[in-house]
């Protein structure tokens, strides 16, 4: 038999634990409500293809392009940057190292302990190689930054995924005589390719929407970036600064901003979804 | 390749010798503890005490574990232990999505929701006065973004509980909940503690979000219906004016330093007992 104050226990306990997902659910619900319903008086389209005009940030006309396509550009151009520096180390990892080497186990650790540093302090320490480079806040500034916050983000989702390619697969590659390289591109690389690819879109959705990083570096400008060595705006920068305006309109425009940043950031989360369910299927297993 | 590998580990060495590189001269004028514990802030005057932030970082840390621990963790026991399939399967891209929100879009709902709830409702409730920019709000905002953190760690810690144990459990006549209770949570103690650790460092170097919402005022908060200045939000608010007045830079660089090794201890520290723990139960 169990007692009546077990079953009180139980049930008590069942209810906190619904009580709390249902709190880690409703959150999201909520904030993403509360952007969504705050962003629709301001949200018009001349704002996703116009760059602040004169006036911009009292409430005359304009639109935040020069944030998108600065947040695109940057997000883009670190993201192809982390996928260069984090593919071979994450195929060296896998097919190269010893399972056990204390190489790889550091290699690791450090890719862990990489994802754990704030992006304030990739701020800081990227402006303290901008200085002594010589260059200023820059898109090219921003870029380094951001692709040091997404290696580790992206390293280490490649590394689960590339991780779990058959063992038989590779050593029947082996054995037909394919070497090594050709075995991490060829097989194990186009095995895991759809984790691979969310991976990637992992890391953007991060890196597009980091705004620590960017502060220090990659600076503002109301203009589109035209070169590498220009400031570039970001999304989350123009969102804060709009949001710190004493004027009304501005304010709303941060919110509609703020709606488009993360419609961005979904939209991405839905493709890689998509990709997943899409190219899984081709997969060996 | 084997280079590339080897890139991370220097990367980490190279941010905490660049950034010490950059804090040496505050450094050869201060003592460490005396700037740690140093309460005034007074850039002009040469006064770089750092206590005040120190506490905020802390204070709306803290009040964020507060939340934040138990919601997450009976979340993640719920989802492991209780939940029907269906109910994980739509969960697990929630707390996926709630990890990929801009932390910036954290700070506009925590401007929009949380400050004027905790200005008008907490702080009267418990007779208190309260702008809602304050440790409070910090630390709801910052709860939120830890959910996936330890919800996360926590799900592969009970997953690796051998089902077992668990069924032994059951067998013996225990309820669902006693088997959590004694079974799982203790089996999967120190995957736990790990989990709390790895959340706590990411709240610690929280940025943007958290300023939004805190207040910045540089004094030691006395409630959590206080305004705080944590650490981060110092380094992302004075860039601009570090270069004009001398010793500023090289007092922020120390203090994203300072924010560098709490993280890389909590994190080494958190990573070394997965892994270990990993090791074991293969």
């Amino acid at each position: 038999m169990i007692s009546r104050r077990r079953k009180f226990e139980e049930r008590f306990f069942k209810v906190l634990m619904l009580g709390s997902t249902v709190v880690v659910i409703g959150s999201l619900l909520v904030i993403l409500g509360t952007v969504v319903v705050k962003s629709l008086p301001a949200l018009r389209f001349s704002m996703l293809v116009q760059t602040p005009k004169g006036g911009y940030y009292l409430g005359k006309e304009g639109g935040i392009l020069n944030a998108i396509l600065g947040s695109l550009y940057l997000a883009g151009g670190a993201t192809l940057l982390a996928v260069v520096l984090s593919l071979p180390v994450v195929l060296y990892l896998n097919l190269y190292a010893k399972k056990a080497s204390a190489f790889a186990t550091v290699a690791r650790f450090a890719l862990d302990v990489m994802w754990g540093i704030p992006s304030i302090v990739y701020g800081a320490f990227g402006f303290v190689v901008m200085m002594s480079l010589g260059l200023r806040a820059s898109l090219l500034a921003g870029v380094i930054t951001v692709a040091l916050l997404e290696i580790p983000i992206m390293a280490r989702a490649m590394d689960e995924v590339v991780r779990l390619v058959p063992r038989p697969l590779l050593d029947a590659s082996v054995s037909l005589g394919a070497t090594r390289f050709e075995t991490a591109i060829k097989v194990a690389a186009r095995q895991a390719l759809p984790g691979i690819v969310t991976a990637v879109l992992i890391a953007f959705g991060r890196g597009i929407g980091d705004a620590a990083s960017v502060l220090f570096t990659a600076g503002f400008t109301d203009n589109v970036p035209t070169s590498l060595l220009r400031p570039a705006a970001t999304l989350p920068l123009a969102i804060f600064f709009q949001l710190g305006s004493p004027v009304l309109e501005v304010r709303e425009r941060a919110y509609a901003s703020a709606a488009i940043l993360t419609l961005i950031v979904l939209a991405i989360s839905l493709v890689s979804r998509v990709l997943v369910r899409k190219y899984g299927r081709h997969t060996i297993r | 390749m084997a280079f590339l590998t080897g890139v991370p580990a220097l990367l980490v060495l190279l941010m905490l010798l660049g950034l010490l590189g950059k804090s040496r001269p505050i450094l050869a004028l201060h003592s460490f503890p005396s700037l740690l514990f140093g309460t005034v802030w007074r850039p002009l005057k040469g006064q770089f005490g750092f206590l005040p932030f120190l506490a905020g970082t802390l204070g709306v840390t803290l009040t964020a574990m507060v939340i934040a621990v138990p919601v997450s963790l009976l979340t993640a026991v719920y989802l492991s232990e209780y939940a029907p399939r269906r109910v994980r399967e739509f969960t697990k891209p929630v707390v996926d999505l709630l990890a990929g929100i801009p932390s910036v879009i954290y700070g506009v709902w925590g401007v929009l929701m949380v400050v004027p709830f905790v200005g008008h409702v907490v702080a009267p409730f418990f007779g208190a006065y309260s702008s809602g920019y304050c440790v409070l709000s910090g630390g709801i905002v910052l709860a939120i973004m830890v959910f996936p953190t330890i919800i996360h760690v926590a799900l592969e810690v009970f997953g690796s509980v051998p089902q077992d144990l668990r069924d032994t459990s059951l067998a013996l006549g225990a309820t669902r909940w006693e088997t959590v209770k004694h079974v799982v949570l203790r089996k999967g103690l120190t995957g736990i503690i790990a989990s709390v650790v790895l959340g706590l460092s990411r709240a610690f170097g929280e940025t943007i979000a958290v300023l939004m919402v805190v207040g910045n005022v540089a004094k030691v908060p006395g409630s959590v219906f206080d305004g705080a200045y944590p650490l981060p939000a110092l380094i992302a608010n004075n860039y601009g004016e570090m270069m004009s007045v001398p010793l500023y830079d090289a007092a922020l660089m120390l203090a994203a330093l300072v924010l560098l090794l709490v993280v890389l201890v909590f994190n080494a520290g958190a990573r070394y007992v997965l892994v270990k723990a990993e090791r074991k139960a293969e």
